[in-house]
């Protein structure tokens, strides 16, 4: 790992003018905002410099090979999607101008008059891609990685696995992995359980049923959970990828079976049944048929959607215990429920949908704000809530493996969609283009599937 | 027994056949036309006593299918009195007096109809959490039937569903449309209309 301490910052107000003067070059707007100037020239990452708190510029080069383009796309896409990086737009022919000659002797002051920090050039090798990373200021390489990948250039797997080199590159460059090999289940507008690329590509149904809803991931991506519907209730179902088949659960085979989640661990699955007065959480066998085990005294109260704290000792869930719906947290037994919603006596509130973040440190919800339901987050240390949204109905939050990206449903551009939202810079985007979709889950990390 | 009549008749004719064995065609033509009249007196009191016994037949086929008919809209009546549709106001489960009423008609149907089993399904308008709609729901269906519970019904004849917000009977958002969707259904469950 090389450090180096020199910031590019300096450099950044004459990328305009030099873009201007590069006829082959296309430079997006965005590369302007790479890098504030009056910030002074401190920190670095993992070979990169750049100052902390800005979003370094990252170019990526050309590749050699047929499905070259198609790489370069997904790798621009998915670094532009991840937020942490400004990906420094250029045309194929801008791009290509700037491939050295010989080796790696790049022209590196002209990538830091871009405002490039760091290169990524990708190159076909015989069975996948070997991308290697060069740091503008050191002028040297700092990581080199080869990626196999599947045959059938753009199928599903073969995009999965240029995904997978995307987080990698995340990782080399802020010391954590993206979430770009991922997918995200939802409830279809035909009611129906499907899947989508978090990039929007291959959305596909997956259940056929009455009605399915409220699907959530094995902690191995290899599975779903999701509440099935027949003319005679609705049961907790397990859906195996493997086998694209799904089993039902029959521990409480009664009335209303809802909201399943997997434990951390993979072996329980929590829910909520209700066959009489009320809806209280239950536990089961994720694996055998068990019976179930009722963890909430709920009194003839609405308790559902469960979440787990990712070290998996607590539950936070949906109470309607006080009069109206808010967010509690329990012991994993189900003991010491508590109330986590701040509320006041007399005050209508309306608080669902609870996820707990993956790094533990807060819960996603929705928040019934002057009649509309509104994204909000509560952090768990001090209580405090921030609201991410304002326009439209904006429901049913679930967490990105990176802890910063929420995919949720919302009705700010007309019909329900899912959207993606970077709770740091605000940034949304679009994930569906199926009216009607809902009740997101984002998967684990899911390199080469 | 029209039959059996029918055959006398066709019996007696055929025992006149061996008497022309004598040679004296034009014998008796008195005996002979009063053999006649006889004959087709017989054969049109056979045919009266038919006739009036088809008819007995008519009537009663049809008083049994104007019973039947009685009875089929009786159990209209009643299907439609059980199988009515409840409402209840936004976010809450509590019955409505017009719910009470119509629940307390449900009661004599299902006293009658002792063996019958059915289902409540409870329902909402969109608005909320669709998760938390679904317990919603339920609870809705719990209610009517912890009222049906308290007159008198067993327990054990009442399964409790939910839908939530997922199968809504009118489309729209708008208030006409919510209140029509806030609602609990009910239904024999299949096998149990017949016993």
């Amino acid at each position: 790992m090389i450090r180096s301490i020199r910031s590019t910052a300096a450099c950044v107000s004459t990328v305009a003018a030099l873009a201007g003067a590069l006829a082959l070059v296309a430079l997006s707007p965005r590369a302007a905002h790479a890098q504030n100037p009056t910030q002074p020239p401190q920190g670095v990452r993992l070979g990169l410099s750049y100052a902390l708190g800005t979003k370094p510029g990252v170019l990526v080069l050309p590749a050699d090979s047929a499905d070259g383009d198609s790489i370069r796309a997904i790798l621009q896409r998915d670094l532009d999607y991840d937020d942490r990086a400004t990906v420094i737009q250029l045309d194929e022919a801008g791009a290509r101008a700037l491939l050295p000659k010989t080796a790696d002797r790049f022209n590196y002051p002209l990538f830091a008059k871009l405002g490039v920090v760091a290169i990524l050039r990708p190159q076909r090798s015989l069975d996948g891609i070997t991308v290697t990373m060069y740091d503008v200021a050191s002028k040297k390489r700092v990581q080199t990685g080869s990626f196999p990948l599947p045959d059938g250039a753009n199928s599903p797997a073969w995009r999965m696995a240029v995904h997978a080199v995307s987080d990698r590159i995340g990782m080399w460059i802020f010391g954590t992995p993206g979430s770009a090999a991922t997918r995200v289940l939802y409830s279809g507008g035909d009611k129906q359980i499907w899947q989508i690329d978090t990039d929007g590509a291959n959305p596909r149904k997956l259940t056929s049923l009455t009605l399915a809803m409220s699907p959530a991931w094995s902690p191995d991506g290899r599975r779903f959970v999701f509440s099935g519907f027949n003319s005679r209730g609705s049961q907790i179902a397990v859906y195996d990828f493997t086998t694209r088949d799904f089993t039902w659960k029959s521990a409480t085979p009664r009335g209303l079976n809802i909201t399943p989640v997997f434990s951390p661990d993979g072996n329980t699955i929590a829910y909520a049944s209700g066959a009489d007065r009320g809806t209280d959480i239950m536990l089961t066998d994720a694996g055998a048929e068990d019976p179930a085990r009722r963890i909430t005294v709920g009194r003839g109260s609405d308790n559902t959607s469960p979440t787990y704290s990712p070290d998996g000792r607590q539950i936070a869930f949906m109470s309607g215990r006080a009069g109206h719906p808010e967010v509690y947290v329990m012991d994993a037994d189900g003991t010491n429920p508590q109330i986590l919603t701040d509320f006041t006596y007399g005050e209508a509130a309306y608080r669902a949908s609870p996820d707990w973040s993956p790094d533990g440190r807060q819960i996603a919800y929705e928040s019934r704000i002057d009649g509309s339901f509104q994204i909000m987050t509560i952090d768990l240390r001090d209580r405090s809530t921030k609201q991410y949204t304002s326009d439209g109905e904006n429901e049913d939050p679930s967490w990105a493996p990176d802890g910063r990206h929420l995919v949720f449903s919302s009705t700010r551009a007309g019909p329900r969609e899912l959207w993606i939202l970077d709770t740091e810079s605000g940034r949304m985007r679009q994930l569906t283009h199926a009216p009607g979709a809902r009740l997101p889950a984002w998967s684990p990390l899911l390199a080469g599937r | 027994m029209g039959a059996a009549l029918a055959g006398a008749v066709l019996t007696s004719a055929c025992a006149k056949k061996p008497v022309p064995l004598a040679p004296t065609p034009a014998a008796n033509s008195d005996s002979l036309a009063r053999a006649r009249a006889d004959s087709i007196a017989r054969a049109e009191a056979a045919r009266q006593a038919e006739l009036a016994r088809a008819r007995a037949e008519q009537d009663s086929l049809r008083a049994v299918r104007e019973a039947e008919q009685r009875e089929a809209a009786k159990n209209a009546d009643a299907m439609r009195v059980l199988g009515a549709t409840i409402y209840y106001d936004y976010d809450q489960s509590d019955l409505t007096e017009a719910a009470r009423s119509l629940l307390q008609a449900k009661v004599p149907v299902l006293q009658a109809n002792s063996a019958m089993r059915i289902r409540i399904t409870g329902h909402t308008d969109d608005r909320g959490s669709s998760e938390y709609n679904l317990a919603l729901g339920l609870r809705r269906a719990a209610e009517a039937k912890a009222f049906l519970v308290a007159n008198g019904i067993d327990g054990a004849r009442i399964d409790i569903a939910s839908m939530g917000e997922e199968m809504p009977a009118v489309q729209g958002e708008n208030e006409e449309a919510w209140s029509k969707n806030r609602r609990a259904e009910f239904a024999p469950i299949t096998g149990g209309a017949e016993e």
